[in-house]
């Protein structure tokens, strides 16, 4: 029987810590959560709009042991991006905090505390494959429509491996750092969940005295970080930090410079603190692969191995297993873990698995002589802002449609917006700003005389940056 | 450029503000103005002076006023 299904098991042992220090125990959580998804009722679709709290974490798991399945969404969402989604997905019911109902057409069903549960008026002419659990966005910047179909086994398997690998114990105590809705945030929750540990729920950011505050009150064990969370960290001077009851750091969502990992690793040997790089992808569920901290330092750059039940193979360009080491090819994945498959509307709800456990997860990789693997490059144009996925023609797209001509390329926590007209400087950056969640730190305009393009009319992306001076 | 000016830039190039916008700003008061921006922020002014912030000035460092009050700490006279 899947963990969300027994979590009372734990009894009065504390499962989530509020901001405000009020610990809630699993048999109140359980409660709590039945009782939100006792009003939906029956299967169905629901969008879930996530923040760091316990009213939101209690509406997901009550969908999880009700067989409703979740979107989980990004508080910020732009409207017009969200109308598109309901448009697309028409959910029987959208939980949501109280301040954002008036917004949005629909009946409360259940209210209490922060959160409401809204019967929506949508027709229900689709129709939920029987194994499908949960769906998350792909890009939610860009509020593209394409979801990561989850299954119950999907996110039970990685959950169960993810605790093993990491030695989650129910002593544990993680403190949030990421939004629900992104999968790696969401399996820190899960995670801790499945263990019988606790999960400190915050809103603040590492930039809050109060976040810190919180950290050490709590005695938080442990708190994961995507790259830009670790140049945080490093301004922070966390080697000056006194955080004696931190046990480990985790980090994923996107390769970490060099010289970062290396001073990270430098500073935890020194702390007694545990570092450990981890891969993973929301097509995984979450994760792939991990570096045993007893590698931190000798194989540094590492993604390190595959996950407890999992494994990788290299293709070559006729996607065919290479054999020999140190020759790179596209990283392929095989695990319980691998995801049902994409849905771009309702109607692909139905949809039964169709990766059949093998994800080609778009980035090049090698493998060195004892098996561990380092990613080189990307066979995707996307890249990940401050860890979302941003996927640069969907970007494209959306710019194209508000009539600015436009070629989108740059590198980790950089988009490089290049457009042709100048007069169309001020109306790109407002429509980013506005209609998009991209963050504003993480891009930049550029004005070139025209986008560089090969014989056969395609963009040639690697000519875009050279323009830029002239 | 005199020390308040450059502190002033600081805050415009970090996060495309107006000089007008300036006496009211907070952290979390713009979009630009979150955790990035503010490491983008701190990482100008320790360009800018020539400094390096303590932990807890960074984290305290929540307004533009409040900002100049942390200046004088660095002897920054603005």
């Amino acid at each position: 029987m899947a963990f969300w299904n027994t979590l009372e098991e734990f009894g009065e042992r504390t499962a989530l810590i509020t901001e405000t220090g009020e610990h809630i125990s699993y048999s109140a959580l359980s409660a709590r959560a039945d009782e939100i998804a006792g009003a939906a009722g029956r299967r169905c679709l629901a969008f879930l709009m996530c923040k760091n709290c316990a009213d939101a974490v209690a509406g997901y798991v009550g969908f999880l042991r009700h067989g409703i399945v979740p979107v989980l969404l990004a508080e910020n969402l732009d409207k017009s991006l969200l109308d598109g989604l309901l448009e697309s997905y028409r959910p029987a019911y959208f939980y949501i905090p109280n301040e954002k109902i008036s917004s949005l057409s629909g009946e409360v069903a259940w209210q209490s505390g922060s959160y409401s549960l809204l019967h929506m008026p949508f027709e229900q002419d689709y129709e939920l494959f029987d194994e499908l659990a949960l769906l998350l966005t792909t890009s939610g910047s860009t509020g593209s429509p394409k979801l990561v179909r989850q299954s119950m086994g999907n996110i039970e398997a990685n959950t169960r491996s993810i605790v093993q690998y990491l030695g989650i114990s129910p002593d544990d105590r993680a403190i949030t750092t990421l939004p629900m809705q992104y999968t790696y945030g969401l399996s820190i929750l899960q995670t801790h969940l499945f263990a019988g540990a606790a999960t400190i729920l915050t809103e603040k950011t590492l930039m809050d005295k109060s976040f810190w505050s919180l950290l050490r009150e709590q005695e938080a064990t442990t708190f994961g970080g995507v790259p830009y969370i670790y140049e945080i960290l490093k301004k922070l001077r966390f080697e000056r930090m006194d955080l004696p009851s931190l046990r480990y750091l985790t980090q994923a969502g996107g390769k970490l410079p060099k010289e970062l990992a290396e001073e990270f690793v430098n500073i935890c040997r020194e702390k007694d603190m545990k570092f450990i790089v981890m891969y993973g992808q929301t097509e995984a569920t979450a994760r792939m692969a991990y570096l045993p901290w007893e590698y931190a330092h000798s194989k540094a750059a590492s993604i390190g191995i595959a996950i407890p039940g999992g494994g990788f193979w290299l293709a070559d360009a006729e996607d065919n297993p290479i054999s020999k080491t140190e020759i790179t090819g596209e990283l392929v994945y095989r695990g319980p873990n691998v995801t049902l498959g994409y849905a771009e509307s309702r109607f692909d709800l139905c949809k039964p698995d169709e990766n059949h456990g093998e994800l080609h997860t778009g980035d090049m990789a090698k493998r060195d002589a004892d098996g561990f693997y380092y990613i080189v490059g990307r066979k995707k144009r996307f890249l990940k802002l401050f860890g979302s996925r941003v996927n640069l023609d969907e970007v494209e797209g959306l710019l194209n449609r508000e009539g600015i001509t436009c070629a989108c390329a740059g590198v980790d926590d950089r988009l490089d917006i290049y457009i042709t007209d100048a007069d169309k400087l001020e109306k790109t950056e407002r429509f980013i700003k506005e209609h998009t969640a991209i963050n504003p730190n993480g891009f930049r305009l550029h004005v070139i005389d025209a986008i560089p393009r090969s014989d056969s009319g395609k963009v040639l992306y690697s000519a875009l940056n050279e323009k830029r001076g002239s | 450029m005199t020390n308040l000016e450059k502190y002033n830039e600081a805050f415009t190039e970090s996060f495309g503000v107006t000089a007008e916008q300036l006496p009211n700003l907070e952290y979390q008061g713009i979009p630009e103005w979150d955790s990035v921006g503010h490491m983008q922020l701190i990482a100008a002014l320790e360009d800018a002076f020539d400094i390096m912030f303590d932990t807890d000035d960074i984290i305290d460092f929540s307004s533009y006023e409040k900002g100049k009050e942390f200046m004088s700490k660095y002897e920054v006279e603005l």
